[in-house]
């Protein structure tokens, strides 16, 4: 069957799914909006946590990342994945005992101030947003991309499923489809690379081919790869570090603890029955997103070898431009890829040196989603992959608008503006805000402003310096007072926002960088992709500080901290 | 409950995550960035082991220390009479 139809048909069943879920699983009350009622098992919940948190840009995005950077990209896969550990021992469990409905508002009951939880929705709504444009952009282009048609017609569509499940279901529909796409994405996903690894090595498990030798031979895949891309002028694929190795270190570690602080993330665990649920859930969304992200690295080292054996058979065997196979053709058409024949031999030379590349540009987000065509893998697993990719930019997406939502409804409308909303009302003010932030990030994909291309760094900066070290301060030091936690958000915020505008420019317009995007002028040499570390140290070391030299929060917030610490219900008011 | 086993349940807490986060730092900061050079003379089939532990090993250890923190979390909840239900 020809591609396009057999892709309608698998992205129509998928759409289909997810509108059948929504229906089933409407809102009723509150707790169903925001919590999905608070009885999701701890492995469904692990297995919507890993939907929810792999993105467009974990779906498409990394292996070609990977796939270019080789070692350096290490810094995504373990920043990635690491954050959970930090999640599951230091917030889950304690977030989820507290048992209220929203990142703010645990911030606001814990610091006692009303400024602290408008502190928290600010972060959240700024990260959130930033974050859900990307999606939106990952949506419109893999209906571009592979349905053909218009950019903003894909994205019309896209929104208006999660228009449908959002709205209707709140969090509960959120989780139910979000477990359904997770189901879609690690198939489209595993399958590709199972074929390709059974291709290339002759081990189906790409976790292991990625170890193997190449099939028929006795020379190892990584040694091959990195013996290629050498000779080309390449630096070499299993040693490539990222800038320095401060720098790897300071990227990783801003990832996970932005990773462990994103408010759609944490939400997630409001919505299992138990604190032991809690820590358990944890455990599996990792189980399930190692899924994916172990086999990342082979995904992406073997798109890389493909790539330049496609380009480049033997040495000085060039591909001849015009016998060039219909996927490079096809994505030509795209602007993704560029061919310029510099020397004007007919034939394509892929070398390291900018004078003699003929392969003007290869967009590494393409590596994924062509990564099938270039193995010459049947059409159905390539309408897999479109749904896969379009399961994972919605499935983010949903999250990410219910935690925006829930902030507006819950901690600003209810929590500051009308607290004596009735149950019915709330619901419904949920609702509507929910729709409106659909239609906000639609707006947003639709006409991207001129920060888009540098958001995720933002959203991961600002939940690694701000949201972060107060959740854990709130818990882990009983003496921290609202003082402190206050002056620590801002003065974390502060500075990763600076260090990062003054070099990317103010919302990232360039021509406002004041000190320009120049690694010389970067903090030991640290790019500002990767401030979000520092940010946090500042955080931690101004709240402690201020802390130290105020007054001590009141009796009843050092027995919240003591309750919230361990997880049996009677906790300490009982224990009078 | 006393204040006493309330802070030796702490206590014990923060042995364990302590410990637990230790392994974490091991196997990513350590062996897969400030130690990656020396580590990838050393090999694990056709993986050299310090890309190995920064691109596969650290995920595995991952989800094995949130595994043994459940467990243990869970043990350390009925010792202490602290657990739900």
């Amino acid at each position: 069957m020809e591609l396009k139809t057999l892709t309608f048909i698998v992205v129509g069943i998928t759409f289909t799914l997810y509108i059948g879920i929504a229906i089933w699983a409407r809102a009723r009350t509150t707790k169903d909006f925001y919590i999905a009622g608070g009885g999701v098992h701890p492995v469904a919940n692990g297995m919507a946590t890993a939907a929810d948190w792999m993105s467009a840009a974990s779906f498409i995005s990394m292996a070609g990342l990977i796939a270019f950077m080789g070692y350096g990209g290490s810094v995504f896969l373990m920043g990635w994945t690491g954050g959970y550990v930090l999640l599951a021992m230091l917030l889950a469990p304690y977030l989820r005992k507290f048992g209220k409905f929203t990142v703010p508002e645990f911030i606001g009951d814990r610091f006692y101030s009303r400024t602290a939880r408008i502190v928290a929705v600010i972060c959240l709504i700024v990260a959130s947003v930033t974050y859900v444009i990307g999606q939106m952009k990952g949506i419109g282009v893999a209906f571009s991309r592979f349905l053909e048609v218009e950019y903003g017609v894909g994205l019309l569509i896209g929104m208006g499923i999660v228009f449908f499940y959002a709205v209707l279901g709140g969090m509960k529909g959120i989780t139910y489809t979000q477990i359904a796409q997770y189901c879609v994405l690690i198939f489209a996903y595993t399958i590709p690379a199972i074929f390709i690894s059974l291709n290339l090595t002759g081990n189906p498990i790409p976790q292991l081919g990625l170890g193997s030798t190449m099939a028929g031979t006795d020379v190892y895949l990584l040694d091959k790869l990195d013996l290629i891309v050498r000779d080309l002028g390449f630096a070499e694929y299993s040693t490539s570090a990222r800038l320095s190795r401060l720098n790897m270190f300071a990227y990783t570690l801003s990832l996970m603890i932005g990773t462990a602080g994103l408010p759609h993330v944490i939400i997630r665990f409001f919505t299992v029955p138990k604190v032991r649920d809690a820590r358990s859930s944890a455990g599996w969304a990792l189980v399930f997103i190692a899924i994916l992200y172990t086999t990342a690295p082979g995904v992406a080292a073997m798109a890389r070898l493909n790539l330049m054996e496609t380009i480049q058979p033997a040495n000085g065997q060039n591909l001849v431009y015009a016998e060039r196979p219909s996927w490079f053709k096809n994505w030509e058409k795209t602007g993704l890829l560029k061919f310029e024949d510099k020397n004007s031999d007919g034939r394509i030379q892929y070398t390291a040196s900018a004078d003699t590349n003929e392969m003007v540009k290869v967009d590494p987000d393409i590596m994924v989603l062509a990564n099938p065509e270039i193995a010459r893998l049947p059409n159905w697993v390539i309408a897999l992959v479109a749904a896969g990719g379009l399961a994972a930019a919605l499935s983010t997406a949903a999250g990410l608008l219910l935690a925006i939502a829930s902030a507006i409804s819950h901690d600003l409308l209810k929590g500051v503006f009308r607290p004596d909303i009735s149950e019915k009302g709330e619901l419904l003010a949920s609702r509507i805000a929910m729709a409106v932030a659909v239609l906000f990030a639609g707006y947003l994909g639709l006409n991207p402003p001129d920060f888009a291309a540098g958001t995720v760094a933002l959203a991961f900066g600002l939940a690694a310096s701000s949201i972060f070290p107060a959740l854990m301060m709130g818990i882990f030091n009983k003496r921290m007072n609202k003082e402190g936690a206050i002056a620590g958000m801002v003065a974390g915020l502060s500075v990763t926002l600076l260090y990062v505008f003054q070099h990317k420019g103010i919302m990232f317009v360039e021509s406002t960088s004041f000190l320009g995007d120049m690694s010389p002028n970067w903090f030991m040499g640290i790019e500002p992709n990767a401030f979000g570390a520092v940010g946090a140290a500042v955080n931690f070391a101004v709240a402690y500080a201020v802390s130290k030299v105020t007054a001590a929060p009141p009796e009843h917030i050092q027995h919240l901290v003591e309750d919230i610490r361990v997880p049996s219900g009677a906790g300490f008011a009982s224990s009078h | 409950m006393s204040s006493e086993n309330r802070a030796a349940y702490w206590a014990s807490n923060l042995k364990l995550v302590g410990v637990l986060l230790t392994i974490w730092f091991v196997v990513s900061y350590l062996f897969g960035i400030i130690l990656v050079e020396p580590l990838n003379n050393f090999r694990l089939g056709g993986y050299k082991l310090g890309f190995w532990f920064a691109q596969q090993g650290s995920i595995y250890v991952f989800v094995v220390l949130i595994y043994v923190y459940t467990v243990q979390m869970n043990k350390l909840d009925r010792k202490h009479g602290v657990h739900e239900d």
